[in-house]
C-alpha cells in the first residue's frame, strides 16, 4: 500500500513541477494529466486495500475521472490550438492579453 | 519490495520525469505514453483489470494521440531555441516541498498501519461494474454523457478558425 502511495506522490510532484515551470502550453496540459493519473492510482490502491472492495467505489471513481480527464484534454488542446493560431506561439508567457 | 512492482514503478516515474524534462515535444509525448502504460500495468497488478484496460483504451489510445496531434498542428515538434522552463529551480523546490509533505503524511498516517499487507483479491467482474453503472450510478453516467457531448461541441467551436465564427 505505502509504495503505491509514494509512486503516486512522486507522479503528482513531477506533474506539478512541469505545470509550474514549462513554458509550452501543451507540456502544462501534460503535467495536469500526470497529476490526474496520480490521483487515479491512489483511488485504485485504496480500493484494493480498503475495508469494502466489493462496493467497487474506487474503480467507479477512476472510470469517471478518466472520462472527465478526456473531456478536459479535448477542450484544453482546442484552446492551445486557438491560442497558437492567434498569437503564433505555443508559449504560455506570450498569451498575456485578454483583449482580441 | 516486489521486483515486478519496482520495475513498473521505476519505468512509470522515469518516463514521467523524461516527459517533463525533454526539450523536444514529440519525445515528451512519447514518454508520457510510456508512463501511462506503466500506470495501466500498476492497475492490473492491483487487481483492477477494468480500470487498467480503460486506461489503455482512453489514455494511450485517445488522449496521447490527441496531444500528439496538437503538437504537430502547433509545429511544436521543432525544438524551440532558448529556455524551455521559467524559473526552474524555484518550481522544482516547490514541487519537492509538496512531495516531502505528502510523503511525511503517508509515513505518519495511523490509518495506513492498520491496513492488511496484501489482502485477498476482491471480486471484480465487468457484470458487477455494469450493474453498478446502470443502477446506483445511472445519474452520474448521464451527467458524464452530457459533459462529453458539451466537450465535443466546445472543442470544435474553440478550434474552428476565427473567420468562420464571425
Amino acid at each position: 500500500m505505502t509504495p503505491y502511495l509514494i509512486v503516486s506522490a512522486l507522479l503528482f510532484s513531477i506533474g506539478f513541477a512541469g505545470v509550474l515551470t514549462r513554458r509550452n502550453a501543451i507540456l502544462v496540459l501534460v503535467g495536469v494529466e500526470l497529476m490526474l493519473n496520480a490521483a487515479n492510482l491512489n483511488f485504485v490502491a485504496f480500493w484494493r486495500h480498503g475495508p469494502n472492495p466489493a462496493a467497487l467505489d474506487g474503480v467507479m471513481f477512476v472510470v469517471f475521472a478518466i472520462a472527465v480527464a478526456a473531456a478536459e484534454a479535448a477542450v484544453g488542446l482546442a484552446l492551445v490550438i486557438a491560442i497558437h493560431r492567434h498569437c503564433r506561439s505555443g508559449n504560455v508567457d506570450e498569451a498575456s492579453g485578454m483583449k482580441g | 519490495m516486489n521486483p515486478i512492482f519496482a520495475i513498473l514503478a521505476g519505468v512509470t516515474v522515469g518516463a514521467a520525469v523524461a516527459a517533463m524534462a525533454l526539450r523536444n515535444l514529440v519525445h515528451s509525448v512519447l514518454c508520457l505514453t510510456v508512463s501511462l502504460v506503466g500506470l495501466a500495468l500498476l492497475y492490473l497488478r492491483l487487481g483492477a483489470e477494468f480500470a487498467g484496460f480503460v486506461q489503455i483504451l482512453v489514455y494511450v489510445g485517445a488522449v496521447a494521440i490527441l496531444i500528439m496531434f496538437a503538437v504537430l498542428l502547433t509545429r511544436g515538434g521543432e525544438a524551440p531555441p532558448g529556455r524551455i522552463a521559467n524559473a526552474p529551480w524555484s518550481g522544482l523546490a516547490v514541487a519537492a516541498a509538496v512531495f516531502a509533505m505528502i510523503a511525511w503524511a503517508i509515513a505518519r498516517s495511523p490509518a495506513l498501519r492498520g491496513m492488511a499487507k496484501d489482502p485477498a483479491q476482491p471480486p471484480l467482474s465487468v457484470k458487477a461494474i455494469g450493474d453498478k453503472l446502470t443502477g446506483d450510478l445511472v445519474l452520474p453516467l448521464q451527467v458524464v454523457a452530457l459533459l462529453l457531448t458539451a466537450a465535443l461541441v466546445g472543442g470544435v467551436v474553440i478550434a474552428m478558425s476565427e473567420k468562420e465564427t464571425e
